[in-house]
């Protein structure tokens, strides 16, 4: 089967600085594929160019080719579009100063979703998937801006789903949530697989060898390894991934 | 201030470390917080300096003007070679040259703003036009006046009318209105961008749904400042449009609107300048009268902008 998302030799320069070098890998589509390495790797900006929200940074050069589904990304008419497939979540937690509700509602809605009854069954459905449902049911339309950093982590989690995308790209997603809530995200991300490529950006090691089918492990902008998760915990081939994986490496 | 022998202290303390011992500042702390009396009294005298004036101006103006502060000073017309009757002409007047101004400068200010703020990429051309806002801001008002003579009375052929004048008046605050509107699209974070564009929101729809319904109070506030400065001016609508004085009905519709955009027009500012240095055997209660509409009218509308302002933190929604 064609893989979901391909990078051939992306590279990406801020000025002089290379945050990704002559990196090429392949996403098979409905699974997880965990991405570890110390900071500074390019594990962000390789996510940014997915959905090419790395045009957004002022001195990016990208070079290479990256296909999603088999189409170019430079080459889309539509970058929007291709951004609506592609659902994001951050590090940061960032609820937009609109209320709970308008927070998930805001891109169904700009997609021209009006029917209020479906998009309350959508809004739902999302909440409820980023296990934020039961703490916020009774006050939607509190703003999202005066949520807790958890709920609003999940909150943006909910917002990523929103648009029912093809691929999720979640960035280190659980620094502000509680490790219970992380572990029921965590099953719901394995359920996700089903209907979604999942790319998971971690620095936690261990929940790369909890989530991922296949892990990468990358460094400085190069991709060291990549392998079925299991293979790569337990015989990396590469000496670094070896003393990253192992914790003596950071 | 209790003495006491510190030597004798010190040796009880050592023995009985009692709480009396134990939190009783040193000599360090002492001059420190010496030192720090003595900086917030410097610091409010300071502030009562400058406010001081503000109140000594406000307070002998109003008593000079006393004799003609009513409000029918208001609503009637120069009379007698400027020497009795009220401000309504020279009001109405400025009240039009704002009105214009503002028509002009506020949507070319705000969506230049919007334009620079949200937009533009840094390069030269971006970099050209912030120069030129700022070497705009800092041009003398009397310059902003003979450029107006020059482009919009001569060189446009608009003659001296309320067109010009409110024209010279919009290029003069212009500046103010974009730096305003910057500022209020700069105080929202930009991670509300970031989330809208990985939304596949476009530029556009990001300002019109987070940006703008987020900033849009502090746009308003700038825009309310400029009508302030633009009321207060004097030299750029001399040359451009504003006269010593214009015949105005007394009744009807047309004292609500003498003057057509292309008509000359008298202003509060040039009239009390008029009266002040021009016009001969003006009682100086008229002067000052003429003074503190003015000032009045100022301090209304800033009032304004700051209760604005304050609402607008009131319900700051991050």
């Amino acid at each position: 089967m064609d893989p979901h998302i391909r990078f051939h030799r992306v590279s990406v320069h801020y000025g002089e600085h290379a945050a990704l070098k002559e990196l090429s890998l392949e996403v098979p589509r409905r699974q997880i594929l965990g991405i570890i390495g110390p900071a500074k790797s390019g594990k962000t900006t390789l996510l940014k160019c997915i959905n090419r929200t790395i045009d957004f940074d002022v001195g990016a050069r990208v070079t290479g080719q990256i296909l999603v589904g088999g189409e170019d990304v430079y080459r889309m008419r539509n970058v929007y579009a291709l951004r609506r497939r592609v659902g994001m979540v951050f590090p940061l937690p960032v609820g937009l100063p609109l209320s709970v509700y308008d927070n998930v509602a805001y891109a169904p809605r700009s997609m021209g979703i009006r029917n209020r009854a479906e998009l309350d069954a959508l809004v739902e459905q999302c909440l409820r998937q980023a296990m934020l449902w039961d703490e916020v049911k009774d006050r939607l339309d509190l703003l999202g801006t005066r949520l807790s950093g958890g709920q609003q982590q999940r909150l943006t989690l909910a917002r990523a789903l929103s648009l029912r995308p093809e691929i999720l790209c979640l960035d280190e997603f659980s620094i502000a949530i509680d490790p219970v809530t992380t572990m029921k995200i965590e099953d719901i991300l394995r359920e996700l697989k089903n209907q979604m490529t999942i790319v998971l950006v971690t620095n936690l090691v261990q929940q790369a060898r909890r989530l991922a089918d296949r892990t990468a492990f990358m460094n400085a902008g190069h991709l060291v390894e990549v392998d079925e998760t299991e293979r790569l915990f337990e015989h990396p081939s590469n000496r670094m991934t070896e003393r990253y994986v192992n914790g003596d490496f950071g | 201030m209790r003495k006491t022998p510190d030597a004798a202290d010190d040796r009880n303390a050592a023995a009985h470390p009692s709480g009396e011992q134990l939190f009783r500042p040193s000599t360090y702390e002492r001059s420190k917080a010496r030192r720090q009396a003595t900086a917030r009294w410097v610091f409010l005298g300071m502030t009562l300096v400058l406010v001081l004036p503000v109140f000594a101006i406000v307070g002998y103006m109003v008593i000079q003007a006393w004799p003609v502060l009513s409000f029918s000073f208001l609503w009637e017309n120069p009379q007698n070679r400027m020497t009795a009757g009220g401000v309504w002409a020279p009001l109405v007047g400025t009240f039009c040259l704002v009105f214009f101004s503002l028509l002009f400068a506020a949507p070319i200010g705000v969506l230049a703003g919007i334009y620079l703020n949200e937009y533009a990429r840094d390069n030269w051309l971006t970099r050209a036009v912030n120069l030129a806002v700022m070497n705009l801001a800092g041009v003398p008002s009397i310059v902003h006046g003979l450029f107006g003579f020059g482009a919009f009375v001569l060189f446009a052929g608009m003659g001296k009318s309320v067109l010009a004048a409110a024209c010279t008046l919009a290029v003069m605050t212009l500046p103010v209105i974009i730096t305003s509107t910057r500022e209020a699209l700069g105080a929202v974070p930009m991670a509300f961008r970031q989330a809208c564009w990985n939304l596949g929101a476009s530029r556009w729809h990001t300002v019109r749904t987070i940006v703008l319904p987020n900033s849009i109070s502090g746009i308003l506030t700038g825009v309310i400042f400029e009508v302030s400065r633009a009321a207060g001016e004097t030299a750029p609508i001399l040359f451009t449009g504003a006269v010593y004085y214009v015949k105005v009905a007394d009744h009807g519709w047309e004292a609500f609107f003498p003057y057509g955009p292309t008509d000359r027009c008298m202003a509060l500012s040039m009239h009390l300048f008029t009266l002040a240095t021009q016009a001969s055997g003006v009682p100086e209660s008229l002067q000052y009268g003429t003074a503190v509409v003015l000032m009045a009218l100022i301090l209304a509308v800033n009032g304004l902008s700051i209760g604005l302002r304050s609402y607008l933190r009131s319900r700051k929604r991050w």
